[in-house]
């Protein structure tokens, strides 16, 4: 039986999106409110999920409290209550929900045992979602 | 293809336990989970098909006759239940959500009328849930 298992977490951050390629005018023109200049914040909804045959022994694809453990000290604790723009990761790109849907399943696939995670979903607000479940398992689909 | 989803309801009681294991053992991996005395959750069910519109009634499949074979065949049987105690599949499956979503799509494949069972999703909470796929799944 093909079989993912989710868990949602929370975390509240702000970003500023603002692009170093584009003037002033171009940021304003492409980011709308998103590009001002003092940034502004969101609660964002994580859903983290992974595969994998079930255990026969513990009836479970992962066990949810090692799961907890690695997305709270990889992705909780690392942008809860932080400013986006301010971490390494993103030096080189915008933090757009996309990006930080990707950043978030790279910091995951090295922590998570091999092959475990399926896909990160991110919920910015109720009305706009990401979804990313890497290259090659999309090529796989 | 279209699919389409129907949700339903049913709340239960469990816990989780190996019979081959220690009390140590049981409570190191499952946590609160292991107390025998269980304890409940309000579960929601989600039943994905996938098919074709048929071109005279508009329906991929007649939404009542989802409703009653996830009724009689899934939230019937679990409805106010302790999982562990009175239904069959778990006395040597542990109740997780993980085996909830298999076993429901167990009791379900095959009898949906018109349609292919495409997915089967189980919260346990808002902030929790499995997905079966089937043993020939998308993913």
């Amino acid at each position: 039986m093909k079989v993912t298992f989710t868990r949602r977490y929370h975390f509240s951050a702000s970003h500023r999106l603002d692009c170093e390629a584009l003037t002033p005018q171009e940021n304003r023109d492409v980011y709308g409110k998103c590009n001002n200049p003092h940034g502004h914040g969101h609660n964002y909804r994580l859903e983290v999920s992974v595969r994998g045959p079930v255990d026969h022994a513990t009836g479970m694809v992962m066990n949810m409290a090692d799961l907890d453990a690695v997305v709270g000290s990889s992705v909780v604790e690392r942008f809860h209550l932080a400013n986006l723009n301010m971490d390494p990761l993103f030096e080189q790109d915008v933090p757009t929900t996309e990006n930080l849907c990707r950043v978030i399943h790279r910091l995951l696939a090295v922590e998570l045992p091999p092959g475990k995670l399926d896909r990160v979903r991110i919920e910015e607000t109720e009305n706009n979602f990401f979804e990313y479940a890497g290259e090659a398992i999309r090529g796989e689909r | 293809m279209i699919l389409l989803t129907r949700k339903a309801e049913f709340s239960a009681a469990h816990y989780y336990w190996n019979d081959a294991w220690s009390a140590a053992e049981n409570e190191r991996v499952f946590g609160k989970c292991s107390n025998r005395n269980g304890h409940g959750h309000n579960y929601t069910l989600e039943v994905t098909v996938a098919g074709e519109v048929n071109p005279q009634t508009g329906f991929v499949v007649d939404l009542k006759q989802l409703k009653d074979v996830m009724h009689s065949q899934v939230v019937d049987v679990y409805d106010h239940r302790h999982l562990n105690l009175e239904i069959p599949e778990f006395r040597d499956r542990v109740p997780t959500v993980e085996n909830i979503a298999v076993s429901a799509w167990e009791r379900l494949e095959g009898r949906i009328p018109g349609a292919k069972l495409e997915r089967v999703r189980v919260y346990e909470t808002p902030d929790l849930y499995a997905d079966c796929f089937g043993p020939e799944g998308a993913r």
